[in-house]
């Protein structure tokens, strides 16, 4: 067993605010994950708002050094500063579709810019044909043209546009390993289903890896080999997706998947959560616990 | 003072481009009458690239080029202030702002100031309208950020240091904090968890509620609509194409866009797709003539080709432009109990 990507033990803690008031904020604590080479997965990490998934996700890009811990791709280590060119030589491999689109493009930087400077650098790419193939090609995947898309500024486009835009360009390099933080937010249920048959598709036919950062937990079901949940920068339950998303144990999970919002019911109103679920998932924040393995092979964090 | 807060009326706005000489047009919002009503929160859903946003803009006053009204109004009855936006003066727009309407972009956690810290852009939007200061202020919007499940370390903390989440809270927190008689909300709890979802979305009709105020509420989370709205209108290229009593759009939908849309929503336990649509959304440069669906249609007949169908009365307080509403079916029961989903057991 070969691994592509390990996480070990990593933990990122900010300081946050002014002389006064500053505070230490415990973005990921003691996360560790790995994916294999050989079984190419798509790996859904879902969670509270503020619990630390993108600060993962951008630890695992490199962007962000953990405060302790390691994380390395293919053996090397990405958690330390590197030269130019093996940060350039990673990044083909590892690429990033990042949360927000309307913060991932500079708002005076044309779309098809982007697209053709990824092309060029990573592909290799300089005649216009060829660069066109690529991007059009990559466009095409998510939905979209390049016809529709060139020329235009960032502002110009939707904003499911903008974040299928965002995905194309990250499958420009045809990368092994993708991260993606919530890449389907902004679309439709149509289009949601068709991009995440596309990570689908790039997994199976194409061997890709993908970790894949939502808030839709159907989509998760759906595409997910295994996932984790974390809740305050603690990954609280990891195992099989259904397995977890079928019956999920920490009571974290469980509040989560009752919260899910459902058409049952439609025009009646109904916005409440069951308090005491509130209350038992709320009592475990900042408790340490610790992880422990279940006969149905995931993990669960215990107090 | 009649029970409209907003008229709508033959409403078209263009984006109206030169690309290297050649013009081109995107009838982005192409011929809406609606209205909005006091006290309710109206849903507007659609796919991507519909003319949602384009639309909400235009209701919000947030009218930039390329973008024009071509034709229509838009306008409103404010307590005390009664404004056109098709026609109105800059400062008639600048008294409408934050008091009587605010507006949560789509993505506007993108928007909030890099280099100001939150309590600082909370003072310079709301500490006027509110007229508070000091620890009067301070103690009001940490008690409002409290219901957003936000500490209060926040208003010390710039923007990227909080999450993506956390940043499009504060943005909501903004244009709620004032109590304002119009929400025009865009997309704005994309990045929540489903926990949090739900207190926001509480909070947002609470405050809502509280004052009778109006909300206009953009999504394609067809859950949320079915929890949140009153009412829900469906955009498809550039055109309200239905719109009625929440309810009603779920369980017996009158176009066939909607009837899709309503059953495309995935659910947890799902291991195969649901039908999806076939076809391309249209080129809002150039619109098939007709009933803008007909291309993916699955009732579409010959006259739905060449005639365009009128928004029309179909039930109570339920409108819809097809030609064949009558013949529309629900494509599935809205939502199976859980214990009934085959894959759960
Ligand atoms: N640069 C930073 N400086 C200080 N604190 C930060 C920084 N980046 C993130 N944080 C803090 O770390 C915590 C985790 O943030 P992160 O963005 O990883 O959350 P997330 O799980 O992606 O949330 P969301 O679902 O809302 O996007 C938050 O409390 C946030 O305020
Ligand atoms: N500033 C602009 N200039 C030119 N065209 C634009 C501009 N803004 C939007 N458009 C185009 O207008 C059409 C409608 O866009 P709009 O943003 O209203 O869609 P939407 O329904 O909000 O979609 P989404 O759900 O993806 O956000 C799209 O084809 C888009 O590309
Ligand atoms: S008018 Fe015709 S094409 Fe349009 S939605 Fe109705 S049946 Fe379909
Ligand atoms: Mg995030
Ligand atoms: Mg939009």
């Amino acid at each position: 067993m070969t691994t592509l990507l390990d996480v070990r033990d990593v933990s990122k803690r900010f300081t946050m605010g002014g002389l006064l008031s500053r505070k230490v904020v415990a973005a990921v604590q003691d996360a560790s994950l790995s994916l294999d080479v050989e079984t190419p997965e798509i790996f859904t990490i879902i969670g509270e708002s503020g619990s630390g998934k993108t600060t993962l996700a951008r630890m695992i890009l490199g962007l962000e050094l953990p405060t302790s811990g390691e994380i390395s791709f293919r053996g090397k280590t990405v958690s330390q500063r590197v030269s130019r060119q093996e940060r350039l030589d990673f990044m083909a491999n590892v690429q990033p579709v990042f949360q927000n689109p309307f913060e991932a493009f500079n708002p005076l930087k044309r779309i098809d810019r982007y697209l053709e400077a990824t092309a060029a650098r990573f592909l290799k790419l300089s005649q216009r044909d060829d660069l066109d193939a690529a991007m059009d090609g990559a466009l095409q995947k998510v939905g979209l043209s390049l016809v529709e898309v060139r020329g235009r500024y960032p502002h110009e486009l939707s904003g499911g546009q903008l974040q299928r835009a965002a995905i194309a360009r990250a499958l420009i390099p045809n990368p092994p390993l993708l991260v993606a933080d919530e890449p389907v937010s902004m679309v439709d249920a149509s289009l949601r289903m068709s991009i995440v048959n596309l990570l689908k598709s790039l997994r199976d036919d194409f061997g890709v890896s993908v970790i894949y950062i939502t808030h839709d937990l159907a989509t998760a079901y759906y595409i997910s080999n295994r996932l984790i949940i974390m809740q305050r920068g603690r990954i609280v339950e990891m195992g099989d997706a259904r397995t977890v998303l079928d019956n999920p144990e920490h009571p974290y999970s469980r509040l989560l998947k009752a919260s899910v919002l459902s058409t049952e019911d439609a025009g009646a109103g109904k916005l409440a959560t069951d308090p005491g679920m509130v209350k038992l998932a709320g009592e475990l924040v900042g408790k340490a616990g610790r992880l422990v393995d279940r006969a149905d092979g995931r993990m669960v964090r215990v107090y | 003072m009649s029970d409209d807060l907003l008229k709508v009326e033959g409403l078209k706005a263009y984006y109206q481009m030169n690309y290297f000489g050649v013009r081109r047009e995107v009838r982005a919002v192409d011929d809406i009458t609606m209205s909005i009503r006091r006290n309710e929160i109206y849903g507007i859903a659609g796919e991507s690239s519909s003319g949602k946003t384009s639309f909400i803009k235009v209701l919000a006053a947030a009218i930039r080029p390329p973008m024009r009204i071509v034709d229509g109004s838009v306008k409103y009855e404010f307590k005390g202030l009664a404004v056109d936006v098709a026609t109105a003066t800059p400062e008639q727009i600048e008294a409408m702002r934050w008091k009587h309407l605010s507006y949560i972009m789509q993505g506007s956690m993108s928007v909030l100031n890099p280099i100001r810290r939150i309590g600082r852009t909370f003072e310079d939007f709301a500490a006027r309208p509110l007229g508070l200061r000091g620890a009067a202020f301070r103690q009001r919007v940490i008690g409002h950020l409290e219901r957003l499940k936000l500490p209060a370390d926040v208003l010390n903390a710039y923007p990227h240091e909080l999450s993506g989440g956390m940043r499009q809270r504060v943005t909501i927190g903004l244009a709620t904090v004032c109590h304002p008689e119009f929400i025009i909300a865009d997309e704005p709890t994309t990045a929540l968890d489903v926990v949090v979802q739900k207190e926001v979305l509480g909070l947002i009709r609470e405050i809502q509620q509280d004052m009778g105020s109006s909300v206009v509420f953009v999504t394609h989370d067809m859950s949320v609509h079915a929890n949140m709205t009153d009412r829900v209108g469906i955009i498809y290229a550039g055109r309200l194409v239905e719109e009625g009593p929440t309810r009603q759009m779920f369980f017996a939908p009158k176009h066939p866009y909607t009837a899709h849309l309503v059953a495309s929503l995935p659910r947890i336990g799902d291991t195969a797709q649901r039908p999806a649509l076939e076809g391309r959304p249209p080129n809002l440069a150039e619109p098939p003539a007709g009933c803008r669906f007909h291309p993916r249609c699955p009732l579409a007949v010959d006259k739905c080709k060449t005639e365009v169908p009128p928004l029309v009365d179909v039930a109570n307080d339920h409108r819809s432009a097809c030609w064949r509403s009558a013949d529309v079916q629900p494509l599935v029961a809205p939502q199976a109990p859980q214990a009934a989903r085959g894959v759960m057991a």
